[in-house]
């Protein structure tokens, strides 16, 4: 497992998104409600990225012509056709078996144990990508332990830092 | 391979003509017959003479094959040793525009086909013809057939004023469900819409190719309202369909699911699910060619040896000599068409 | 640090996609990209100051009753939503998002526009219809297909004025930037009809395939049995619309007429050819006498005649029935094409499954586009 650090915690305020490389992938990560949400920013049915998707709720039906919605935000929609992902579990709502988002573990460290462990930094990518990213393409951004990209990692903040497995 | 007991279900008696049906009116609608002038009532569906109305060589026959049960029996029943057939009335009183005149019909012609069809032959088996026109008087008509067993199926065109599934019919599927019937949509149009979206097509030829776009239609409609949610148990039997449309539009309606399924959120799996549950289709026209390769690989594609049932259409001319069972078709996916489906499909066909 | 600039697509993420041709060597022809005008005043320029003053005061008035389409989209003006440019244009506005999204982005080579908005198609006033379709062909070849030369504009034309459309075709039909003739397939009449055929003989004088693009409002409910209530159902329907304008060139004897017309079925899927065929074929075996005008059979004639574009792609769950799908219709006859920017849009290196093969992909990414439309 690696620890990607993404964003100082300010920087990803309820309702924010960020889109970043994590080891040549593409991964949002979304703060919901002061939750923070990590998911694989590659639709799994052709590729689109989810990050310009918008978060609805969920409706179900107990007969025709009702419409009980529930988990307002929690479900993002693919900007392209439409299918539905559970920022929870990643899975698609229409075949959770076959289409499922990978998730990952968001936490949030402090600048302090980040620095003590040697954490890799987590490479932007900006949210208007206009398209689908290639993994191979795609730069794979581990320029050093103690500094991401675009910000000094500093012992007095904290920050939203994403897993992802070996 | 032997047909000995299979289920026809599709056949269609030489279609009444007013005359025909006023020994079975009261008093008011017999004189207004008279009164009115209304000795014929057709519409442009299968033109009397057209080669597709009746096979070449069964309206030769004196009497031609459709004009009694026993001019049928003797060249189909009998001949091919059907356990059953299913006789579907085509008398177009869905096209009247007045529902009290549409139901004074539909009454008549079930008299009529009871009297002069299920009672002469006790190996046929009948379909409520439904004044569509109003719904609360389908329902009336489907409460009055309920008593009689010989009557297995609704009947509905596949072209009326609405899409089907529309939540106005459901009172219905409803009555269908609690009494048994399989609801049957034919091939066919009240004519109160031109038969394409695009307006009225020239020849019969296209009329009749445009009755298949009228099948995908009703199934969307009664998949995407929720008819088979709300109904469970309803069998929906696309008579007369061509068949071979049902998968391609199936992956349409799927994949448009996946993304737009919050409209209807009521359809809570793949609209598939329903087709294999609840839709089934009868045999001819079987639109495919004729060489077992294909057919083999459209069966394939129809997912299910359930769907169809097997019919001959008959007197319609959609296959030659006894050509009725498409080539290729395996002795196990026969023997389902013919006789198990039919009757895992009729409840009440005892 | 930032991706500079958007990178194709080489299906990295997906193993049954890894044999993908290199996007690079593949000329991509992009059978329906919607581009648009934001606005009426984007079109101002090209329409004549008497219609121009009357959309303003009056608006658009079509056949079926509704400002906007009668049933509401799966998205916002049923976009794609990373389609809408910083400058908040509709999306197919800018030249320079099309670029970078799309043209660019997948290495399209040509990309073949079918203009839908303020286009002028199924307005009940055909002088209005005539003078929006001027306007949108000028606008199509000024300030898209002169500065892009990957774009191909389409001449659209105002169907059911057969004068108003010839006119239009021979006005702009020399012009090379021009690449096809453009209808929908809601019409007043099946358009197989007669009072369309003046439209197919011009486009034939002058080598230019007619592409038939689903929508439009002809005066009629969407299906033979009216209204259905929801959009899935509109969007499941448009292969019966399809249907329609197949039959009735076939029946009407459009091909016979028109040896050499080509046609393409644009945005309507292709499932449902192979079972239409049959049927037409089955049909005209029992019924000849009744078009005696036909000289071959319906499937002859749509082999030769019809190609169609692969979007919306078909997705049945066995992707062996998605290639005999394919081999029923004829892999020299169907062509790619994406749908920009439109959210039900198919990207040309994930919308084919692999088991299609290299050089299947690349008949109906470049080839066969190549050979209908009129490019160059």
């Amino acid at each position: 497992m690696a620890r990607h650090v993404i964003a100082p915690v300010a920087d990803l305020p309820v309702g924010a998104r960020k889109r970043v490389i994590l080891e040549g992938r593409p991964v949002l990560v979304l703060n919901i409600k002061g939750e923070l949400f990590a998911l694989s920013d590659t639709c799994p049915h052709r590729g689109a990225s989810l990050a310009e998707g918008i978060l609805t709720g969920h409706v179900v039906a107990t007969e025709p012509g009702t419409y009980v919605y529930s988990r307002e935000g929690e479900i993002l929609r693919c900007p392209w056709h439409a299918w539905e992902f559970d920022v929870r579990t990643g899975r698609s709502w229409c075949d959770p078996k076959h289409m499922r988002l990978m998730q990952h573990a968001v936490s949030v460290a402090s600048g302090v144990s980040l620095l003590e462990s040697g954490c890799v930094s987590a490479s932007e990518a900006p949210i208007k990508e206009r398209g689908c990213v290639s993994a191979s393409e795609a730069p794979l951004q581990q320029e050093g332990p103690y500094q991401a990209t675009t910000f000094p990692v500093r012992v007095e903040n904290a920050y939203v830092v994403v897993d992802t497995p070996d | 391979m032997p047909l000995t007991g299979a289920v026809d279900c599709d056949v269609h008696p030489l279609t009444p003509v007013p005359a025909d049906l006023v020994p079975y009116m009261d008093a008011y609608w017999r004189d207004t017959l008279e009164v009115r002038g209304l000795d014929f009532w057709e519409t442009i569906a299968y033109p009397a003479n057209a080669p597709l109305t009746i096979r070449a060589d069964w309206r030769a026959l004196k009497p031609r094959a459709d004009a009694s049960p026993d001019a049928m029996a003797a060249t189909l029943l009998d001949r091919h040793g059907f356990a059953h057939a299913i006789v579907n009335c085509l008398f177009p009183l869905q096209s009247f525009r007045d529902a009290n005149l549409g139901a004074a019909f539909a009454r008549a012609c079930n008299d009529w086909l009871a009297d002069t069809w299920l009672s002469r032959d006790a190996r046929l088996r009948g379909a409520v013809v439904l004044p569509v026109q109003s719904v609360e008087m389908s329902v009336e008509e489907i409460e009055r057939r309920a008593a009689d067993p010989r009557f297995v199926q609704v009947l509905l065109q596949v072209m009326g004023d609405q899409p089907l599934g529309k939540p106005q019919f459901w009172p219905i599927y409803a009555a269908a469900e609690k009494h048994g019937f399989a609801v049957a949509i034919h091939a066919g149009s009240s004519y109160h819409h031109p038969v394409t979206g695009s307006g009225w097509p020239t020849h019969y030829i296209e009329d009749y190719a445009a009755q298949a776009a009228g099948f995908h239609t009703q199934l969307g409609s009664l998949i995407s309202e929720g008819v088979f949610v709300k109904y469970p148990k309803l069998k929906v039997v696309l008579s007369e369909s061509g068949v071979s449309w049902l998968p391609s539009y199936l992956w349409r309606l799927s994949k448009f699911w996946r993304g737009i399924r919050n409209e209807v959120p009521w359809i809570d799996r793949d609209p598939l699910h329903y087709v294999r549950e609840n839709v089934r289709l009868t045999l001819q026209p079987f639109d495919v060619p004729d060489d077992a390769a294909t057919v083999a690989r459209v069966m394939d594609q129809l997912g299910s040896d359930d769907l169809i049932l097997f019919s001959t259409d008959f007197p319609h001319w959609q296959f030659d000599g006894d050509a009725m069972l498409p080539k290729g078709l395996s002795a196990a996916q026969t023997r389902k068409i013919l006789i198990d489906n039919p009757r895992a499909t009729y409840a009440r066909l005892a | 640090m930032t991706l500079d600039a958007p990178t194709r697509d080489t299906d990295a993420h997906s193993d049954e996609n890894a044999a993908v041709v290199k996007p690079n060597r593949l000329a991509i022809i992009d059978g329906d990209v919607h581009t648009a005008p934001s606005s009426l005043s984007e079109l101002a320029p090209f329409l004549e100051r008497r219609w121009l003053q009357h959309m303003q005061t009056y608006g658009s008035r079509k056949r079926h009753g509704s400002n906007y389409e009668p049933y509401p989209k799966a998205a916002p003006r049923a976009m794609r939503r990373d389609a809408w440019p910083d400058d908040g244009g509709l999306p197919g506005s800018s030249l320079e998002l099309l670029r970078t999204q799309h043209l660019d982005h997948y290495g399209v080579e040509v990309g073949i526009m079918g203009p839908l908005g303020l286009s002028g198609q199924g307005e009940i006033n055909l002088d209005l219809s005539a003078a929006l379709a001027t306007a949108i062909n000028e606008w199509q070849r000024d300030v898209m297909a002169t500065p892009e030369p990957r774009l191909k504009a389409s001449i659209v034309v105002p169907f059911e004025d057969a004068a108003a459309s010839v006119r239009e075709i021979e006005r702009l039909g020399a012009d090379r930037r021009f690449a096809q003739v453009f209808m929908l397939t809601r019409s007043m009449d099946p358009l197989g009809a007669r009072r369309y055929w003046p439209i197919y003989e011009a486009a034939q004088a002058y080598d230019l395939p007619v592409g038939f693009h689903v929508f439009g409002a002809g005066g009629h409910p969407y299906t033979g049995t009216g209204w259905p209530s929801y959009y899935i159902e509109e969007g499941a329907g448009h292969s019966t619309s399809c249907q329609t304008v197949v039959t009735s060139l076939v029946m009407e004897g459009v091909f016979e007429r028109f040896p050499k017309l080509r046609t393409v079925m644009i945005e309507g899927g292709f499932g449902w050819l192979p079972a239409l065929t049959w049927r037409l074929d089955k049909l005209f075996e029992r019924m000849r006498d009744e078009v005696p005008h036909l000289q071959r059979r319906p499937s002859e004639m749509i082999r030769e005649h019809i190609w169609l574009t692969t979007q919306p792609m078909e997705e049945p769950v066995a992707r062996a029935h998605l290639n005999e799908t394919m081999e029923w219709i004829g892999w020299d006859k169907l062509l790619f094409a994406s749908d920009y920017p439109h959210w039900d849009f198919d990207d040309p290196f994930r919308a084919f499954p692999a088991n299609v093969g290299d050089s299947r992909k690349r008949q109906i990414l470049t080839t066969n586009g190549k050979a209908v439309y009129r490019l160059g």
